[in-house]
């Protein structure tokens, strides 16, 4: 099968849960404002897509159709749950950042979106690539715009990600200016609508750009030369 | 008609396994995780009050030394805080206890505070606020070292009516862009000392071990408020 590539192109780019569906966008507008925090969300959202897509897809036989959408929301309630346990428990300092955003993991219709509309229909392997794509191009996401609200609004990059990752990583932590003022409106969630829209026009303009690119070079085909 | 009646049994049927399946594994993991996050929340609560006295001026299990006291106008507050005695061969050398200072610009703003037995601050830390990021939360000690000038500070120094920020005619600094929140720090600071002040001998008690008659030192005790505070500015 060499359609998993096709999977992750459509997780981390072409379908990508935020700047392609746009979906996510609740808990996206809560946490990044660093972006240590978009990718301790990101990865906590992954672990959650990944397991919620396996169990799903396992068991899509015995899932009736008509309460197919309240068994997926329980199994994913589930999951947050456990996942929330587990990090209050294994992750104790990172849980002290994240620990008010996990609940929200509940409520990311990207995770329901990808049970609805891929696990459902198709074979365990299928669903588990597909889960981790959507999960990492979620990830993405949430580091890329995390990143850009914490550049302009305390330029700092990664600051507390030896929370997050452990010593090992303090290296990553970057301050970028020493006695930043701060520009508070990237750090409140309008910024991260401004950075999302940036984006998204940003990612319009590199799709359009292709485009026009690959018409042209079709272009010589298609009009026989004189 | 039959049919549909089936078919509902069924969907009710899948509908309930799931939902015990779900409850089950949420069960499990709560019973396998509740130590490790008691440890993890102990550990991350001894850490914090070592930073405000020394591990080595105590020897006691600090998170087991504990009282709960109900004091809504002092503490900021309805519900029961918690106050934790550090102790050294059972005399009380410092007091720990989580007031909240209810009255930030949005919404209460949870302390740790610490204060020797003769009634000098060991220090204060903000556990939880929602300040207004880069204006308000210059209270957090990584944003700012202002919560550290607490530090040493007690009743008499600086005097009662000067425990106020500057801009009010006290000592303590205001930040630029946000007054409303140190004001509400130090207010609520101020009061916790009064509070212990009031209290000094039934808080700073000895250990039920060299006092046994002593009920004070069991957990849940409700102090009742002595009297109602004065106008409060």
């Amino acid at each position: 099968m060499n359609d998993y590539r096709g999977i992750f192109a459509d997780g981390l780019w072409r379908n990508n849960a935020v700047f392609a569906q746009m979906l996510a966008l609740c808990p996206l507008m809560a946490v990044t404002s660093s972006a240590t925090n978009g990718l301790g969300m990101g990865l906590a959202t992954t672990a959650v897509l990944l397991a919620a897509n396996v169990i799903i897809s396992s068991l899509r036989h015995l899932i009736a159709q008509e309460v197919r959408i309240p068994v997926f929301i329980l199994l994913i309630a589930a999951l947050v749950t456990l996942a929330d346990m587990v990090i209050n428990a294994w992750l104790h300092e990172l849980y002290k950042v994240l620990g008010l955003f996990i609940p929200l993991i509940v409520a990311n219709c990207a995770v329901l979106g990808r049970a609805e509309a891929f696990a459902s229909r198709q074979p365990v392997l299928a669903s588990a690539a597909d889960g981790l794509a959507m999960g990492l191009g979620l990830t993405l996401a949430m580091v890329v715009i995390g990143a850009c609200r914490e550049i302009l609004g305390s330029a700092t990059l990664f600051s507390q990600a030896s929370l997050l990752l452990g010593d090992g990583f303090a290296f990553l932590e970057t301050t970028l200016i020493q006695d930043y003022k701060g520009f508070l409106l990237m750090v409140l969630p309008p910024g991260g609508f401004l950075v999302l829209g940036f984006l998204l026009a940003g990612k319009r303009v590199l799709e359009q750009r292709r485009e026009r690119v690959k018409s042209a070079a079709a272009g010589p085909v298609d009009s026989p030369a004189h | 008609m039959k049919t549909v009646a089936r078919s509902m049994g069924t969907s009710a049927l899948i509908l309930a396994s799931f939902a015990i399946l779900g409850a089950g594994l949420v069960a499990v993991t709560h019973i396998g995780t509740q130590d490790r996050i008691a440890a993890a929340q102990q550990a991350a609560l001894e850490a914090n009050l070592n930073a405000l006295v020394p591990e080595e001026r105590y020897d006691n299990r600090v998170a087991e030394d504990r009282l709960d006291v109900v004091a809504p106008e002092w503490l900021g507050t309805d519900q029961p805080v918690p106050f934790y005695r550090a102790r050294q061969a059972g005399q009380p050398v410092a007091l720990f206890a989580t007031p909240v200072a209810p009255d930030g610009y949005s919404g209460s703003i949870h302390l740790l505070i610490g204060v020797y037995a003769d009634g000098t601050l060991a220090g204060v830390r903000v556990l939880a606020h929602r300040e207004t990021p880069g204006l308000g939360d210059v209270i957090e000690e990584r944003r700012s070292p202002w919560i550290l000038s607490f530090t040493g500070k007690s009743l008499t120094n600086p005097p009662p009516e000067r425990w106020k920020v500057k801009k009010d005619g006290g000592v303590f600094d205001q930040f630029t862009g946000a007054t409303v929140t140190p004001r509400a720090v130090v207010g609520a600071v101020r009061r916790f000392l009064e509070y212990v002040q009031i209290h000094h001998e039934r808080l700073f008690a000895p250990t039920a071990a060299s006092a046994p008659e002593s009920d004070l030192t069991s957990n849940s005790v409700d102090l009742i408020e002595p009297r109602k505070r004065g106008e409060d500015p």
